[in-house]
């Protein structure tokens, strides 16, 4: 085998741009994690299906391990880490997960949260119902999941805009 | 596991893409779109690609075309981008009643409906859309286009008609007349997972009378497949519950299932019957 190849590329994360060389076999959530310090981002089954290395790729929610860090190039990355709008005040979803108790690990949070961000941005109003298909994709194995509802429904009530 | 090492390309053209494939296909060259598949099949290496050949950088790959008669999905559309907003009327129907059951959020927003084909799964409601709907699949290689009927592309369990040094460019479906009704059930077992069956059917009604009828089942056989004998029972009669009863009942004995079993016979039966009772 050959040297791997690799790319010096120019990532767009939490709204500073970071450059690092990377081998094109690299996922999106390892170059986070391991080239950019960003370990929020939390890495379960690495094959798509725990949802805990959720981020937000141009404001949709996807996974950062079924994407290749090369082929971030050229789109804004939301992390975890770029989620609260400033150091002393947190965003209203996280607000309500601290609220309603709805981490108790906190291994599946990061992901839980992006995947809301964009589900509330979508469908400001949901029902239960809708929350908890939103979140299949996302396993947690501590909260039984009612926390987490309850408080997405508190964060979306907090986030329309008031009458 | 971490993937095993490949060359990555990303053409800027259809020309220089298909002109990669060409030349690597001898040595597993793979196309790279949305990777909700092929990224994880790399990760637990049942995949090996010797070339990545990732087209998201081509431009117009990301575009949907939609005429009076038909709906063109270029090979880098979303699944997120194919609800029911997509197409007005009963195909704009369908597309929704499908989408909500492909996968989770975070992988619709990323995953392609023509890597759906090209990956063949028995469980893809992508594929039974193709075949229910008579879809057709653009092909392009150095040697030029090709158009290949769903039925003819789909050869068997994540098996395609498609050339190593082929890729899909899109994929063309017919849309439904207005007035056209539509029905889909699947059974999962949570959620977004694999369908372990599933069933879509269209039909009008004209002076009383079923016209057009079409049936198509997946998950529960090798690959998508349209079920005649249930679409001949159902053509020119009134519909009413105990025809669809003995459709259901048709479509599920003539099933070719992926292993002879009362319990999945069953399930096709009950999707087939849902789809049909429930089409609007």
């Amino acid at each position: 085998m050959t040297e791997p190849q690799t790319r010096h590329i120019t990532l767009r994360v939490n709204g500073q741009a970071r450059e690092i060389t990377t081998p094109v076999r690299k996922t999106l959530a390892d170059a986070l994690r391991t080239d950019l310090g960003l370990t929020g981002t939390h890495l379960g089954c690495e094959t798509g299906l725990c949802g805990a290395c959720t981020i937000l790729v141009d404001g949709r929610a996807m996974r950062a391990c079924l994407m290749l860090a090369v082929q971030a190039e050229g789109h804004a990355i939301t992390t975890i880490e770029g989620l609260a709008p400033s150091p002393s005040e947190l965003h209203p979803l996280q607000q309500a997960f601290c609220r309603h108790h709805a981490l108790q690990c906190g291994f599946c949070t990061p992901g839980l949260l992006t995947t809301l961000v964009e589900f509330l941005h979508d469908v400001p109003n949901p029902s239960e119902a809708e929350i908890r298909e939103a979140i299949s994709g996302n396993l947690c194995r501590c909260t039984g999941y009612d926390t987490i509802v309850a408080a997405t429904l508190e964060a979306a009530a907090m986030l329309r805009p008031q009458p | 596991m971490k993937s095993s090492s490949f060359e990555y390309h990303a053409p800027k053209t259809l020309d220089d893409a298909v002109a990669l494939l060409a030349r690597h296909a001898e040595e597993e060259a793979r196309v790279l779109a949305g990777g909700q598949t092929m990224v994880p099949a790399m990760a637990m290496r049942l995949a090996r690609p010797g070339h990545l050949i990732d087209i998201n950088a081509i431009p117009g790959l990301d575009q949907i075309s939609l005429t009076d008669h038909a709906m063109r999905i270029g090979a880098c559309v979303r699944h997120a981008a194919l609800g029911a907003t997509a197409a007005p009327g009963p195909f704009g129907r369908l597309l929704g009643l499908l989408q909500h059951h492909i996968a989770h959020l975070p992988i619709r927003t990323r995953g392609t409906f023509c890597g759906s084909l090209a990956n063949a799964d028995a469980a893809s409601e992508w594929c039974l859309l193709m075949v229910a709907l008579d879809g057709r699949i653009e092909a392009r290689s150095t040697a030029g286009t090709r158009m290949i009927d769903a039925e003819d592309f789909l050869l068997g369990y994540m098996t395609t008609a498609l050339a190593p040094e082929e890729m899909i460019v899109a994929a063309h479906l017919p849309t439904l007349p207005p007035g056209t009704r539509v029905g889909f059930h699947e059974f999962a077992r949570r959620a977004g997972d694999f369908a372990q069956s599933m069933a879509i059917a269209t039909y009008a009604v004209a002076q009383g009378r079923i016209t057009a009828p079409r049936i198509a089942i997946g998950g529960v056989v090798s690959r998508a497949r349209r079920c005649p004998e249930a679409e001949a029972l159902l053509h020119g009669a009134t519909p009413d519950p105990a025809l669809f009863q003995e459709a259901a009942r048709q479509a599920a004995t003539h099933a070719p299932l992926v292993e002879e079993d009362p319990y999945l016979r069953s399930l096709t039966e009950t999707s087939v019957l849902r789809a049909l009772t429930g089409a609007a």
